[in-house]
Order: C-alpha cells, then sequence, then structure tokens
C-alpha cells in the first residue's frame, strides 16, 4: 500500500492524480489553503477506494511551516513513498511587469515554495534511501515569452532545481521528476474552445504522471507530443522567436 | 468573454455560440449564475437535439463537479455531485464488488456516458422501464441550487413540486448539484442475454409478452423492411445472472474511435439496407442463451468514442415517440411504413415496450406504451418533412416525443403531448432556459423552429 503526499491537493491535476492512487487503495495525505475544499476532495477519495485520507490545511506560499508540515505527513502516513508538489499561481503577466513586489511573490509561489519542500522531502527520502518525487512544471518554463515569463522563468528555475536534486538523490534511489503538461481542459480554461488536439483533459495528463510516479523519468512531457512541440520552440533562432506572438 | 462554438448536441446538428464557465467546487456556482443571459446546465452533451443547448446564454460545463460525496456500501445509498457520470460510478461498483453481494445501477440508458444531472434532468429510462421505471423512481433526493442563490433539498416529502418539476425538467428548474441516489443489489455483474431474430411486429408483440421474467428487453428493428416484414428485427432479453463466477467481468473501455467526420455517401439506402439485412441474418432463429459482461447489452455503442460522427458534418436527427397501448397497434405500423417508404437510411432503430410504474417527474417521457426510437441523417427539407410526418401519427395516437432526442418539434405537438406543461413552467427558474424551452413554449401554431438554425 502506496503513501502518497499531494501538496496543492485541490487543483484539478492534482485531484486526477490522487484518484489515480485511492483506486489502488493508498494511503493518502492531502494539503491545500482551503479546508472546505479539501475536506470534499478528501471524501471523494474516501469512496474511490484509499486505504485512509488524511489532510492538512497551509497556505504554502509560507515556506516557514514546511519543515513541520512534512514531518506531519511521515508521521499521518507513517513513512512516505511518493509526493506530488501541484501548488501554484498563474499569476498577472501584466502585474509582474509593473510591480517588481507582484513579480516577486509570484516567483516566490512557483519557485521557492517548492524549492523548499523539494528539499524537506528530498532529505527526508535520502535518509530513509527510497521515494519518488514529482513537481508540476510547465512548457513556459522552457523558453522565455513575453506573454508568461514571469511564470515562466519561475518554472524553469524548477527544471534546473530538479535536474541538480535529481542528480543528488539518485545515489540514494529517490526518483526527482520534473512534470511538464501542455493544455489541460481545467476550470481554470473553461472559456477557451477545446477543438483542437492540442487539449488534454486532467486524467488523460493524470494517467501520465501516476506512472511516471512509479517510474520516475526526469522529465515527463504530458501528453508526449509537448517534448517535441518544445523541442521546436526552444530551437528556434532568437531572430524568428522575436518576430513570434506567443 | 469569448464565446465558443464547439458546444454541441450529441446529434451535431445544431450550432450555436455560448459563454461558457465551469465550477470547480460546488461553492463556486452561485456567482456563476450571475449575468442578464439565462444560464443552462452542460454535461456530457449526450441530448441529441437542442434541449442542452443555451444560444446566446451561459452554459455551466459541470463535468468539473465529479465527485463522490458518500457510498454507504451496506445499503447500496450513493451521494454524487451531479457532474459525475455513470461511467464512474459503474467503476466503483467494479471495485466494490463481491460474491453474492454486488450493486449495479437501477436504470441505465443507452450510454454510460451521461452525468447524474443529466439523467435526472431527463428522467432517462432504460431496457428495464417495464419492471423499474424511470430514474428518477430511484432518486432519494437531490440539491437544487435556484438563481436567487438558495439551495433547495428535493425529496418526495420535502420541497415535493419542485422535486416533481426538476425530474425529467429538462434543466429548467435550477441547477442540479448533487443526488443521492438508491442502488440495485445484483447476484454479480455478468448478464445472462438472449438475441431472438423475430419476422413481424405480431411476432415482437409475442415475445414481450413472454418475456415476463426478464429484467431487460429491447429490439433492434430493420427499418427499411416493409409488407409483410414489417418490423422484422432483433429482440434481446438479458437479466442479471446467478453465477459464482468469482471476478466481475472486465471493465471494457471504448475500442475503437472515430476521429473525423464521415464523408456524407457513406449512410444510403443502399447501404444500410444491405447492412440491415446482414445483420438481422446473423442472429440465430433460435435464442442462444450467453453469459457475458453487461457492456455489450447495456452500452453496445459506448464501443465506439465519437460514433455520432459517423453521420458526417451535417449531423443527424434522432426521433424517439412514445405511443399508448390501445393505439399502438395502428401507430407503430404507420410509423415504420412512413421511415421504411423515405428509404431514409437509419441502422439504429429501437422498439420496446414500456410498463406502467409511474415516475415522479412531472415532464417525464414514458408512458405505458411502445417507443420507437431512431436515427436518421439531416438532409434538410426531407428529413424534416419525414419527421413533421412521424410527428403527425404520433400525436394522431395521443403519444408524444421524447424532449432529450429532439430538436425541431412544434409547440404544438409538444404541448399537446405533455398536458401538464404549463403546471411544470411555474416551476421553471427564471434565470434558467434552452433553446428546447423557448421553442415549446411558444404559443401553439407558432412557426418557430428554435432560435439555433439546424445546417
Amino acid at each position: 500500500m502506496l503513501k502518497v503526499a499531494i501538496f496543492g491537493a485541490t487543483s484539478a491535476i492534482a485531484q486526477a492524480v490522487a484518484r489515480r492512487f485511492a483506486g489502488e487503495g493508498a494511503r493518502l495525505f492531502l494539503v491545500a489553503r482551503d479546508a472546505a475544499r479539501l475536506e470534499v476532495v478528501a471524501a471523494d477519495l474516501r469512496a474511490r477506494g484509499a486505504a485512509s485520507v488524511e489532510t492538512a490545511t497551509a497556505d504554502l506560499a509560507e515556506t516557514g511551516g514546511h519543515a513541520a508540515l512534512v514531518e506531519h505527513a511521515r508521521l499521518a502516513l507513517d513513512g512516505l513513498d511518493a509526493a506530488l508538489i501541484a501548488h501554484g499561481t498563474l499569476g498577472d503577466q501584466k502585474a509582474g511587469e509593473a510591480d517588481a513586489g507582484a513579480m516577486l511573490r509570484e516567483l516566490g509561489v512557483n519557485f521557492l515554495s517548492p524549492a523548499s519542500l523539494l528539499t524537506h522531502l528530498g532529505n527526508l527520502m535520502e535518509a530513509q534511501r527510497h521515494g519518488s518525487l514529482a513537481v508540476i512544471g510547465s512548457v513556459a518554463g522552457d523558453r522565455g515569452r513575453a506573454s508568461n515569463y514571469v511564470y515562466g522563468s519561475a518554472k524553469g528555475g524548477l527544471r534546473v532545481f530538479t535536474q541538480g536534486l535529481r542528480h543528488r538523490l539518485g545515489r540514494a534511489g529517490v526518483a526527482v521528476t520534473l512534470v511538464q503538461p501542455g493544455f489541460v481542459d481545467t476550470p481554470m480554461t473553461a472559456a477557451i474552445p477545446k477543438g483542437g488536439p492540442l487539449w488534454a483533459t486532467p486524467d488523460r495528463v493524470a494517467a501520465d504522471i501516476h506512472r511516471a510516479m512509479k517510474t520516475g523519468p526526469a522529465i515527463l512531457y504530458t501528453p508526449w507530443f509537448w517534448r517535441y512541440v518544445m523541442l521546436i520552440i526552444r530551437l528556434l533562432p532568437d531572430f524568428v522567436f522575436k518576430r513570434l506572438k506567443l | 468573454m469569448a464565446l465558443r462554438d464547439d458546444m454541441l448536441s450529441w446529434g451535431r446538428a445544431h450550432r450555436a455560440l455560448h459563454e461558457v464557465r465551469r465550477p470547480g467546487f460546488a461553492e463556486e456556482a452561485p456567482a456563476m449564475l450571475g449575468g442578464q443571459a439565462p444560464v443552462l446546465a452542460y454535461g456530457m452533451g449526450r441530448s441529441y437535439g437542442d434541449s442542452c443547448l443555451n444560444p446566446g446564454g451561459t452554459l455551466l460545463d459541470m463535468r468539473g463537479l465529479d465527485r463522490w460525496i458518500a457510498f454507504d456500501q451496506e445499503a447500496g445509498l450513493i451521494e454524487v455531485e451531479a457532474g459525475l457520470t455513470l461511467a464512474d460510478i459503474l467503476e466503483q461498483l467494479h471495485r466494490v464488488a463481491a460474491p453474492g453481494r454486488c450493486w449495479f445501477l437501477p436504470v441505465t440508458p443507452g450510454t454510460k456516458f451521461v452525468t447524474v444531472g443529466g439523467a435526472i434532468a431527463n428522467d432517462v429510462h432504460g431496457k428495464n422501464h417495464h419492471t423499474a421505471g424511470c430514474f428518477g423512481h430511484h432518486l432519494i433526493s437531490f440539491r437544487l441550487l435556484r438563481s436567487g442563490g438558495t439551495v433547495r433539498r428535493c425529496s418526495p416529502t420535502e420541497n415535493a413540486d419542485l422535486f416533481a418539476a426538476t425530474i425529467g425538467g429538462l434543466g429548467l428548474t435550477g441547477l442540479i448539484l448533487s443526488a443521492t441516489i438508491q442502488l440495485k443489489p445484483v447476484p454479480s455483474l455478468w448478464m445472462e442475454v438472449e438475441d431472438i431474430r423475430y419476422r413481424d411486429l405480431h411476432a415482437f408483440h409475442a415475445l414481450t409478452a413472454e418475456s415476463a421474467d426478464w429484467d431487460y428487453t429491447v429490439a433492434w428493428v430493420d427499418c427499411l423492411a416493409g409488407g409483410a416484414e414489417l418490423g422484422r428485427g432483433i429482440f434481446t432479453r438479458a437479466r442479471h445472472a446467478v453465477t459464482d463466477r468469482a471476478p466481475p467481468p472486465p471493465r471494457l473501455a471504448p475500442r475503437l474511435s472515430m476521429p473525423m467526420d464521415a464523408p456524407g455517401f457513406l449512410l444510403n439506402g443502399m447501404t444500410v439496407g444491405a447492412f440491415n439485412a446482414l445483420y438481422w441474418r446473423r442472429a440465430p432463429e433460435r435464442p442462444i442463451r450467453r453469459i457475458g459482461p453487461y457492456e455489450p447489452v447495456f452500452y453496445p455503442l459506448d464501443a465506439i468514442r465519437g460514433w455520432n460522427r459517423l453521420y458526417g458534418v451535417a449531423g443527424f436527427y434522432q426521433y424517439q415517440c412514445v405511443v399508448p397501448h390501445a393505439a399502438s397497434a395502428e401507430a407503430v405500423p404507420a410509423l415504420l411504413r412512413a421511415v421504411a417508404e423515405a428509404r431514409d437510411a437509419s441502422f439504429l432503430a429501437v422498439l420496446k415496450t414500456l410498463g406502467d410504474v409511474r415516475s415522479p417527474g412531472m415532464l417525464s417521457f414514458p408512458m405505458p406504451g411502445v417507443t420507437l426510437a431512431l436515427d436518421l441523417p439531416n438532409r434538410g427539407t426531407r428529413t424534416h418533412d419525414l419527421l413533421n410526418r412521424l410527428d403527425a401519427i404520433t400525436a394522431g395516437a395521443g403519444g408524444r416525443i421524447y424532449p432529450a432526442k429532439d430538436g425541431r418539434v412544434s409547440p404544438g405537438d409538444f404541448q399537446r403531448g405533455f398536458p401538464n406543461w404549463r403546471d411544470f413552467a411555474r416551476h421553471v427558474d427564471p434565470h434558467f432556459s434552452s433553446s428546447f424551452w423557448r421553442r415549446v413554449s411558444a404559443p401553439a401554431g407558432h412557426p418557430t423552429r428554435g432560435d439555433v438554425a439546424p445546417c
């Protein structure tokens, strides 16, 4: 029976991943900011077969609470086999351009906060010499673009951070995976037409993440074709890229 | 706010622009009812015509509310959010199935890809209507959000009038947030099934009469056969098998998918005639009993993801009506003759006897009698003319059409078919509407054909 902690557990992708673990009878520890929503999600996972579901409410932007939170997870689950870090904000790019304070807050939630959690979780798993860590990045982190480089740079920082952490923890048998989802059909994107093949359901993406948390690849593009889309975007010469509205 | 053109109904014959909002949690829903334009809940888009469309207004995409609230495995009681699909419920019923103690949906329509909210709003029926009635018959209660922001708990004893109006109420009485449903205990998740080829309508009625101890009955009809063979088809009857096969049957995922629209010439009188004749001959003349999984019995078309695209870019209409027993001996042959004479391809035609278990729903479709359902490719005026002829036969027999399947019935035919529609209208939430409702609630004789142009 796997013991899994999920941070940012009320997001659409995190819920879909948690359902897959629940269906296997896993023990779950969920963290999110809104207690009422967290309880709704926990009840769902219990009905779907989770052996146990425990919850903690926390504002994950407050990194000072992370050590205690990770210890709470370890005690509640009596160990920890896997953790998914799924919180984040898709902030207002324009606000981040005009106001350095807003920009720093965005970097705080999307880079400093997951980096802090990864450090606590990584040390725990290194000591027990097993475990799997996955964190949700973004294809926005693969190349800075005018439309979202504040958010993108936080996710890009996470890319290098997880790369190095993976290098370090590999010796202890701990896997670290950066998840790079493409466009996902969630409540956040309801206003956008979903005709094209680029849109994936949270469940489709969750199936990939769930598998990756067991096999531990370095980077997971989901759905798979985003690896090639982003490869092309990264390889575009600057004089071409500058002309594109992205 | 951007408008979306990709929210379609299953028949794909209506195109419209909508603003789309998607609550991720029930607590977000009240704020989403705001604004001037009317709202309507949208689930899996399996209604065929325009009852799930609200052009110029807002669609609330309910698929973000797909959670379990409680599952009492001893009593077979489930409480779920309205956007949860029957497929998702079945998945959990598989997981908890134990030898000798299994739960199953009390009523299921011909696809499992519908939401619980949609099943209530259309008061869906299934192949066991003659024994179990409609979906609404098995509802313990539900929670309904009205546009003022109040949430009403509705049950046969609490807000009983709103309970009756909402079952089969086409989503017009407010937003269904969650529901409590009584499941049915079954000996196993395996089905015992017989397929029987039959020659004409007399044989259909004879088979229906001698199948009293089968929970599920339905007939596929070769509706291109006429003359002495009018109504010939394959009668299927099934029941939950008593078997000690330990594991539940495998869950079948869609094996095929239609990734694009088929070219329009593919379906014509000749190809469908050939298919129907071959299909009919393939079935055994003497019944062969078999034990198998339930998916092929209840959900044969769910095996092909997006099968509706088979009808090409113009889409198709489904016609489903019920005629009372007293008139069915005349009306059913008349309906079948009209279809056969039009030579308008239809290889999905279904005939079933509906029982007399009364639904609590005010606007519920079934009545004791015979129901006929068939698919017709959208060929414009020609198809509309045939559908109007079918409406006339149905109305003349004192029958009615099924709103979940309809995209073009006239206000007069609707209002004659559902004589209590005015009582129902008093319960409609003023902030909710649909293309279907604006059309059929217009003064009878009004020439309107709805505000979505069928293309």
